[in-house]
């Protein structure tokens, strides 16, 4: 299994570093490492801007492009939430518990150094991980039929919609929209039109660029303008010299750091859990942990390891439900999802045997990825640091021009552009009513084949729901459904000091101007 | 319940999902529903739309019970209406001129308009931004990706 696995693993290496493949992954990460840095700027929205770039590439150095932006932008994420206490990307927003304090106390440049060591110990597991557990995962797939696809699907939907930030009814909500959404269009099976309102441009369904950048994109724009405050450069000023850390730095982080790779990579294995829950858990352990819980928040430099090491394992550990499974964990993974099924991949247990040159090029991409962004980070601190400094009000509008031009690429039809547009309207109305839209995309992206699949797996048992239950897979998938539910529920109803404890934290975070959509 | 009845902004938010729910349902419905075995394409919506309906439902029910005020506006502190218009002209902007203009009128255009929506930029620095993208963009779209937009209607360029 193991020697199966490193065959394949060296195989990737080759997919990987074939110069083409290895030009666009380059792109990506500097790409990704680009928005991460800039306020206001978050990968959904990039991807989905590159997405209709890639339609004529091959499928491979498109998904090394699109992937190596996700986990590119977390590395840039930090610096701004460590050097200017703006949590404008959620994954990092815990960090600028202690990282800011540090940066006060002319540490900045430490708390970056051990953050990107802590990136890389945090993402090296991620992707071990994913090449160990990514095979097994797939034999115990392939004994899924549509009734356990669906109970799966439905999974992570709920997982989606309960775990993820604010209200859990409302996320629900947002989840059904986004399925009601994903039904827009022609029906597979009879070729019915619905809910296009005699609009020809809706037969094909609603474009996910289009989705993507109105929710992600324009709705930001509409809530941040004007809305943001100029930033604070005084503390700003780190070269190379000072990303050193020192010994008792490295000795104090160590362990943090991997129990926060272990957390995070235990998050991510949750349908439903990305690398913002991953970074708030494994912030208040190691704060529970500690001898010393007093010195967190004032700058203490495990603060930033634990939640940074947990938040790229769980990028990293991101990928293996959506790329084994086909069951995406986040707003980011349902987008990646998107772009494979664009470039006509089933997503599903088959992908890995099937498109061996996507997956095992993916993970390889991954390791030369992370390298080039420790490269990336370490000598160009000071660029990044720069860039910090542009004011929004450059910004937005260059990022509405990308919205335009790069909806209108989707499809060369100024129709999507409107499409956006009334997205982004109904996306801001949503958000202003603490709606948060990241389980719409979800939804979205699964819907069809969640109906799909419901659809299959009545007509095998003709008509009977209890299929569902007499199926063990499926009956355990339907059994977590009901915990998550009853979990929900219970919290709701006693109000126990876990959910005090946790918002106690995340009230501590400073607020931004920029709205949380930036994920 | 002796207080005075308070808007708050849930029941706003319950309302509308029972409104979108209500919709979906009553369009659904005029598609075959089916069976069980045999799912015509009004199934999912029907269902679906009920679904929603029912948690909108709850969303309002939730605000009714909890005690806790929240903030009851539905429009931000500082509306930004100059602002807003400002950002949904520009793709607009972008739509019209780019169906009659081409390519360069509508980034122009939109980039511009956009960026006078912020309360600091005025109009010299709007044009030079929208220039500097104008140009980026013609470069990068044109004449490196290729994506099929005419530079300008009419003028073969």
């Amino acid at each position: 299994m193991i020697s199966t696995a490193l065959t394949d693993l060296w195989y990737g290496f080759g997919v990987a570093l074939e110069p083409h493949n290895l030009m666009y992954c380059f792109f990506g990460v500097l790409v990704g490492n680009l928005v991460g840095v800039l306020p206001g700027m978050g990968p959904v929205a990039t991807i989905s801007i590159l997405l209709p770039l890639t339609f004529g590439m091959h499928p491979v150095p498109a998904i090394l492009m699109l992937s190596g932006v996700y986990y590119g932008a977390q590395y840039g994420g930090a610096i701004c939430s460590i050097l200017l206490n703006l949590p404008c990307h959620p994954p990092h927003a815990v960090t600028c518990l202690d990282g800011f304090p540090l940066t006060k106390q002319g540490k900045g440049g430490t708390a970056l150094g051990i953050t990107v060591i802590a990136a890389f110990v945090g993402a090296s597991w991620g992707i071990t991980e994913m090449i160990f557990l990514a095979p097994f995962l797939v034999k115990v797939a392939l004994e899924f039929g549509p009734a356990e696809v669906c109970s799966l699907m439905l999974v992570g939907l709920i997982a989606g919609s309960t775990l993820a930030k604010g209200s859990p009814l409302k996320g629900i909500a947002m989840t059904v929209f986004g399925l009601l959404l994903g039904i827009v269009g022609s029906d597979i099976e009879t070729g019915q039109p619905r809910f296009t309102f005699g609009i020809t441009e809706l037969f094909d369904g609603i474009e996910i660029v289009a989705l993507a950048l109105g929710m992600f994109g324009i709705a930001e724009f509409l809530n941040s303008i004007n809305n943001t405050e100029a930033v604070d450069m005084k503390y700003a000023n780190v070269g190379i010299s000072d990303m050193f850390p020192s010994k008792a730095d490295l000795k104090a982080s160590f362990r943090p750091m991997l129990r926060g790779t272990i957390l995070g990579s235990l998050c991510a294995l949750i349908p439903g859990t990305g690398p913002t829950i991953a970074s708030f858990v494994s912030y208040a352990t190691e704060k529970k942990i500690s001898k010393t819980p007093e010195r967190f928040g004032r700058g203490a430099i495990e603060g930033v390891a634990c939640p940074e090491a947990s938040t790229h394992s769980s990028v990293q550990g991101d990928f293996i439900p959506t790329m084994s499974l086909g069951i995406p964990g986040d707003t980011v993974m349902a987008l990646l999802l998107g772009a494979l099924i664009i470039h006509g991949i089933v997503p599903g247990p088959q992908l890995i045997s099937q498109h061996a040159d996507i997956f095992w090029g993916l993970i390889a991409s991954f390791w030369i990825g992370n390298i080039l962004l420790v490269i990336l980070n370490v000598p160009m601190i000071g660029l990044w640091v720069k860039l910090l400094s542009i004011p929004y009000r450059y910004l937005y509008p260059s990022a509405m021009f990308f919205v335009c031009i790069g909806v209108y690429a989707a499809g060369n039809d100024m129709f999507q552009v409107g499409e956006t547009l009334v997205i982004g309207v109904v996306g801001y109305i949503l958000l202003r009513l603490d709606f948060h839209p990241a389980p719409i995309l979800l939804g979205f992206v699964l819907g069809p084949r969640f109906e799909e699949n419901f659809r299959r797996s009545l007509l095998i048992s003709r008509g009977d729901l209890m299929t569902f239950i007499e199926r063990p897979i499926s009956a355990f998938f339907l059994f977590i459904c009901v915990v998550l539910l009853v979990a929900q529920i219970y919290v709701w109803l006693r109000k126990p000091k876990v959910v005090a404890e946790e918002r106690a934290i995340e009230a501590e975070v400073p607020a931004t101007g920029y709205s949380e959509l930036a994920e | 319940m002796s207080e005075k009845f308070v808007w708050k902004r849930d029941y706003y938010a319950g309302g509308l999902m029972v409104l979108l729910g209500v919709g979906a349902a009553v369009t659904g419905s005029g598609y075959k529903f089916g069976t069980l075995a045999r799912m015509g394409p009004g199934f999912m919506p029907v269902v679906l739309g009920i679904v929603l309906a029912f948690i909108g439902v709850l969303i309002a029910g939730t605000a009714l019970g909890s005690p806790e005020p929240d903030n009851q506006k539905f429009l931000p502190d500082n509306p930004q209406w100059f602002g807003w218009f400002c950002i949904l002209a520009g793709p607009i902007l972008f739509i019209v001129l780019g169906e009659y203009g081409g390519m360069i009128p509508a980034v122009f255009a939109c980039v511009f308009v956009s960026a006078l929506g912020d309360k600091t930029a005025t109009y010299k620095s709007s044009f030079i931004l929208a220039c500097g993208v104008t140009v980026f963009g013609v470069l990068l779209f044109h004449y490196l990706l290729n994506i099929p937009f005419p530079l300008l209607r009419g003028v073969n360029l």
